[in-house]
């Protein structure tokens, strides 16, 4: 294997848009606009549905856009949280967000030792090896009935918040209350992608072999970004368990490492705010499916999968910001 | 030790599945740098063209062993100048997610048209029969499967080795870009190497018809060994790949025998292993980093 085999030619542009311009303050309040307005155009379960996807994508993103990792077993960390989450809010009744952090927590634990093996492979068999360990819990879950609920799931997750009723019974509110955590979720991954940490990350994929050589621990960093993201995934796993009050074998399944995988490339990768736009587009396409009584939506996420890597691997916020920056790039040069 | 001979036959069958599908995937993968996830789906769609066969036209197994493959190599070629073709310059994750993408697709389609309950299939005359004395009795039909899995085996290795083709495939593989140097037409070899890859997986699919249930979502699980099966023989190698799908069987064998709750988590602690002791798997030759 040569050396640029290691390195993942990812289609991706370098931001254009500054941090602190009034260009970015615009989307920034766009979005929050657009989030905090979601549940009064969008059914609140299917809004929230949209959070855990988004934030969930995002997590996907950190490995793939920012550190050149296919994880196609994220679905680990989402189900092992979302059991989790579930088996401590109904054992102990504990408030959301404490049962959602053991969730994280147990997330983590389990990315240590996968991701430690895992970053020994680089590449296309990083996918593979990470989509087999998924698939090793999943059948480890399915196993383990007294737990887990094997087939049936777990059902009945409370969804308690300091005694707040509103939010405990009215999923309107309840959307507020994940938005606050998600948001959290979101911003810390701004915060990893855009540290000197983040910009090791960087390096490491667009070159592996010269990162080394700087003297950075290579795999050190990719576990690091690994035991992140899969942190997040328990996050967006866990307030999923919470939102629709059980937790079942699907949360592990491989179907579901490939929808975060769709919903990161539809969005665009590498851009983190790909993650949402891609999620609000595939969970807003498969509840019309579902409400309209179509089967196979396999045929439907199959297809724009297919063109979207063939025509379209910028994504939809890829795309707009390729334009949108030669456009900046056109006009700072005229001034 | 009568039932330990049977649940090491019961091992190489099934390793003779995942060895053909591995040896297919293992060739793509040597010649194009493609990681077909979709070669669960055409193992799926091997088995099920074979119950169409024998429901709508009337063929039974042996003729779809020869029919079967033929038409999953016409589906490669048409899948690699439609699709695949566009993506190789680009990094291979992109024809991963390509495949993948095909996966859902082909699965949900299969779905809709035959439903998901599973079509019926029996073991064909001639393999229904068990053959043994006494404490000793093994399945015909498994025996058969094991044997043909690896005649073909060699039969694929004897072509990679004693002809001109399998010489061009296999300096592709080692290295395409030297051998196109050297002034063979790599790339007039892609598109049959990538029929090839598929009619193996389909020709899997076929030996496994009679073996229980086919239902659109045999090939989901099916792949995911199989990923296991290359990292554990080396996804470069083409022995790795025959050597890990007949390890990986047994082991799933023994494993369903005697620890039937771990029999699948087994082979993936067994992938782990590989992983820590040679990274690059049991055949597979180091990279370097």
């Amino acid at each position: 294997m040569s050396l640029e085999a290691e390195t993942a030619h990812l289609q991706l542009d370098e931001p254009v848009i500054k941090r602190g311009s009034w260009l970015n303050r615009l989307r920034i309040l766009g979005a929050l606009i657009v989030l905090l307005a979601l549940p009064w155009y969008v059914y609140p379960p299917v809004a929230f549905d949209i959070l855990c996807w988004g934030l969930f994508a995002i997590s996907v993103d950190i490995l793939l856009g920012y550190t050149g990792l296919l994880s196609f077993g994220h679905a680990a960390y989402w189900g092992a949280s979302a059991y989790t989450t579930g088996i401590v809010a109904i054992k102990t009744g504990l408030p959301f967000p404490v049962a959602v952090l053991a969730g994280i927590i147990m997330a983590m634990a389990i990315a240590v030792p996968v991701g430690w093996l895992s970053v020994r492979r680089t590449g296309i068999y990083f996918a593979m090896v990470t989509l087999a360990f998924a698939q090793m819990l999943y059948f480890f879950a399915n196993q383990w009935r007294d737990v887990t609920g094997g087939e049936n799931g777990l059902q009945g997750i409370p969804r308690g918040f300091f005694g707040v009723g509103l939010v405990e019974t009215d999923s309107f509110y309840f959307y507020y209350a994940g938005l606050a955590f998600a948001v959290i979720g979101a911003l810390i991954a701004w915060r990893v992608v855009n540290s000197p940490f983040g910009r090791v990350l960087v390096a490491i994929r667009d070159n592996p072999a010269r990162a080394r050589a700087l003297g950075y621990n290579v795999d050190r960093y990719k576990l690091t970004a690994f035991v992140i993201s899969a942190g997040l995934a328990g996050l967006a796993g866990g307030l999923f368990a919470i939102s629709h009050g059980f937790a079942s074998l699907q949360e592990l399944d491989w179907r579901t490492s490939g929808k975060v995988v769709l919903i990161t490339v539809l969005g665009g990768i590498g851009t983190l705010w790909g993650g949402p736009i891609g999620a609000a587009i595939v969970v807003l396409l498969e509840d019309r499916l579902a409400t309209s009584g179509f089967e196979g939506t396999g045929i439907i996420t199959g297809s724009i999968f297919v063109v979207v890597v063939l025509l379209f691997r910028r994504g939809v916020w890829g795309t707009a910001r390729h334009y949108l920056g030669a456009e900046l790039l056109a006009r700072r040069r005229r001034y | 030790m009568g039932n330990f001979l049977q649940y090491t036959l019961q091992g190489l069958a099934a390793g003779g599945f995942y060895a053909l599908a591995a040896l297919g995937l293992a060739i793509i993968f040597g010649v194009l740098g493609v990681v077909n996830f979709s070669h669960g789906a055409c193992y799926m769609l091997g088995a099920v063209a074979s119950a169409v066969l024998l429901a709508e036209f009337n063929l039974g197994f042996w003729p779809a062993l020869l029919i079967v493959p033929i038409l999953l190599f016409v589906f490669g070629v048409l899948m690699e100048r439609l699709l695949v073709r566009w993506l190789l310059p680009l990094d291979p994750l992109y024809n991963f997610l390509l495949t993948f993408g095909l996966t859902l697709l082909l699965v949900d389609l299969v779905k809709k048209k035959y439903g998901v309950s599973g079509l019926p299939y029996e073991i064909p005359a001639g393999l229904d029969g068990r053959i043994g004395t006494g404490d000793i009795s093994l399945s015909v039909y498994q025996l058969f499967a094991c044997l043909f899995s690896l005649a073909v085996c060699l039969g694929v290795w004897a072509l990679l080795t004693k002809t001109r083709i399998g010489m061009i495939v296999r300096a592709a593989t080692e290295d395409a870009d030297r051998t196109s140097a050297l002034g063979i037409n790599v790339r007039r070899w892609v598109t049959p190497v990538f029929g090839f890859g598929i009619a193996l997986a389909g020709l899997a699919g076929v030996l496994r018809a009679p073996n229980g249930a086919i239902t659109p979502e045999m090939g989901g699980s099916f792949i995911i060994i199989l990923f296991a099966v290359v990292v554990i023989g080396g996804l470069g190698s083409i022995l790795g790949a025959v050597v890990a799908g007949f390890l990986v069987g047994l082991v799933e064998a023994y494993g369903q025998a005697y620890a039937p709750a771990y029999a699948q988590i087994v082979i993936f602690i067994l992938m782990a292993l590989v992983i820590l002791v040679r990274p690059a798997g049991l055949f597979g030759r180091e990279e370097a980093a």
